[in-house]
């Protein structure tokens, strides 16, 4: 048996206590891993989110805001839809500071015979569009053509499938990649399908107040130039173009960004309690453990270990129980978030967008080395102690 | 190996009784020379193992030296001693001495496993052969009698071919059989193979396998050497 062997074999031929000690430590893994992992998809969601609105300012009809909360709509998918003349797009152009301004036109399907699904329709102008267009090329290179739709990672529809909306067949060219946003649940679509698709709504009996034909539209996306201020654009518009509502999209933000910052801080309070709380059971684990284990120590001294020796055995010994019980607390935290993310995601009702997989993969590292280096630390001070008792008096006493 | 005690003493603090000390040993000085076993007897708590482990590098005396050599075994660092120790002075304690986790071959074979030192496998079965415990190699210390375990700390102690070996009650456990095979084996061990042997026992028995005979009495050598 060769010293290095030594702590393993203790650990493999002393499955109870191995086992106890390996689930006080996955015990912190999970609440380190879990909870990292939920206040890192909370604040990829709002990234998200930010980076799907991508405009500084939103108008929308003044009766809008009414009729559907926007945050809803952004946040769970919640269908909606009401229209503005599209001369707004080109009186919000006029303002001074605007640099970029694209339209949006929503549909929100029906839940009945004439459509597969129950989802909201959003047409976009590639040509003019800065919001959602880069996010489509991230799944398709090309244009998007007539009755093309690209469907969010959460509808149900694969690339190549036909859906139907009010009667019309429209083809799936592509499938976004998720934002963990309600933009998940959306379908898009160019102008020129949108306008088919609202012409056969209105024949359908659904009233969407198109009062001129082709030119209807539901928000103008507005990017401000650089140099100039958003309040004061945002005030402009307010005050120029009548009948219409200008948004801040950071005022819409901020509700979602104090939200996840509360959830942030809860979840960080109760990791650094568990940690607190597993480390002093820890502490105390060890502290017994080592103590009922004196004589096997002191033999170990006798037969020539020296204290640095004992102590290295002592540390190498928890370093590993701690590194099996980091394994296992982090593998059942992913059972538990990666299955059910979208259940967490309806709990919270925020924006949810787990970490890319490398980030997993080093956090769940970190996690595993973190536990294994806890465990080292509640065992240290009782190695110390133990590496000074003398073993002849120890064995004696043990007799 | 020459050991050298000289003047070692070993005191310890106590709060009742009126002094602040007791002397567990009183200074003390003699020498363990190669190819003697010398017993080491008196009255329980009269510091016969106080003293064993100050000479096998244990316990540090608090006063006085301990030679192994020229090489005064505690000025030497832990590690250094430890390794010493490890390799040089093999060392049979009272009572259980058996890592639980480990099998009998496995406990026997931890000294010279410490320090990557080639692991002495084969004079390790021919000791278990001789002490009667070669079948029970691969049980663990849990399954055996408190004879066999002692037997297991004897075969560990000689199996690392030790230059001076220190047995503290190393018949305490074992019939008269058993007890007449292992002294004969130790007297053996230090005539042939020219060790020494610096063994604390009650054993009345032993006497006729000694060389050297010291009594201990509160903490002093009286009547020293008897031979």
């Amino acid at each position: 048996m060769r010293s290095h062997a030594l702590p393993l074999t203790n650990l493999v031929r002393k499955p109870g206590r191995t086992a106890a000690l390996a689930l006080l430590t996955a015990f912190l893994a999970l609440a380190v891993f879990g909870g990292s992992v939920v206040v890192l998809s909370l604040r990829g969601g709002l990234r998200s989110l930010e980076a799907r609105l991508g405009a500084d300012i939103i108008l929308v009809p003044s009766e809008a805001q009414s009729k559907v909360s926007f945050q809803n709509m952004f946040l769970q998918g919640t269908t909606g839809a009401f229209y503005m003349d599209r001369s707004v797009l080109d009186r919000a152009l006029e303002v001074e500071g605007v640099e970029r301004a694209a339209p949006q036109t929503f549909l929100a399907s029906l839940k009945a015979d004439c459509c597969s699904i129950r989802i909201q329709v959003i047409g976009i102008d590639p040509s003019l569009d800065f919001t959602v267009q880069p996010w489509i090329s991230h799944s398709l290179s090309r244009e998007m053509g007539d009755m093309d739709v690209a469907v969010g990672c959460r509808v149900e529809a694969d690339v190549g499938e036909i859906i139907r909306i009010y009667e019309q067949r429209c083809k799936v060219v592509a499938r976004l990649e998720p934002t963990g946003t309600g933009l998940d649940t959306a379908v898009y679509c160019n102008m020129n399908t949108m306008n088919t698709l609202l012409r056969a709504a209105e024949e359908k009996g659904v009233s969407h107040r198109i009062e001129s034909g082709d030119s209807v539209i539901s928000a103008v996306y507005i990017k401000v130039r650089d140099g100039y201020d958003i309040g004061a654009v945002n005030s402009t518009l307010n005050g120029r173009i009548r009948k219409v509502t200008a948004v801040r999209t950071r005022s819409m933000i901020t509700g979602v960004s104090d939200s996840l910052a509360g959830i942030s801080r809860t979840v960080t309070i109760l990791i650094a309690a568990v940690w607190l709380l597993a480390f002093i059971i820890l502490l105390l684990a060890y502290g017994m453990i080592i103590r009922e284990r004196t004589r096997e120590f002191a033999v170990l001294r006798l037969v020539g270990a020296s204290r640095g020796k004992l102590s290295g055995l002592v540390l190498t010994e928890s370093a590993l129980c701690g590194l099996l019980g980091g394994l296992l607390g982090t593998g059942l935290a992913a059972l538990l978030l990666f299955p059910f993310a979208p259940l967490i995601e309806s709990a919270l009702k925020m924006p949810y967008l787990m970490p890319d997989a490398g980030t997993v993969l080093l956090l769940a590292a970190g996690t595993v080395v973190l536990s294994a280096a806890v465990a080292s630390l509640a065992s240290a001070a009782s190695a110390v102690r133990l590496s000074r008792v003398d073993p002849g008096t120890a064995l004696r006493e043990e007799n | 190996m020459t050991v050298k005690a000289e003047d070692v003493s070993r005191r310890y603090f106590r709060r009742t009784g009126g002094a602040n000390y007791f002397h567990a040993v009183h200074p003390v000085s003699f020498e363990i020379t190669p190819g003697e076993v010398i017993l080491l007897m008196g009255r329980s708590g009269s510091g016969k193992t106080t003293l064993l482990n100050m000479l096998s590098g244990l316990l540090t005396p608090s006063e006085g030296r301990v030679w192994i050599d020229d090489t005064d075994l505690y000025a030497l660092d832990d590690r250094t001693r430890s390794r010493l120790r490890s390799g040089r002075i093999g060392m049979i304690p009272q009572g259980r001495s058996a890592v639980d986790t480990l099998t009998v071959l496995e406990n026997i074979l931890l000294p010279a496993g410490l320090y990557g030192r080639a692991l002495p496998t084969e004079a390790a079965g021919q000791w278990m052969e001789k002490l009667g415990i070669a079948h029970l190699r691969d049980a663990r210390p849990a399954e055996l009698s408190g004879g066999e375990l002692r037997r297991m700390a004897i075969v560990r102690a000689l199996a690392q071919d030790p230059e001076v070996l220190f047995a503290d009650e190393p018949t305490g456990d074992l019939d008269d059989e058993n007890t007449a095979l292992v002294l004969s084996e130790l007297r053996t061990f230090a005539h042939r193979q020219n060790r020494a042997v610096f063994m604390v026992t009650h054993e009345n028995d032993a006497l006729q396998y000694a060389d050297r005979i010291f009594r201990m009495d509160n903490g002093r050598i009286t009547g020293f050497p008897e031979s």
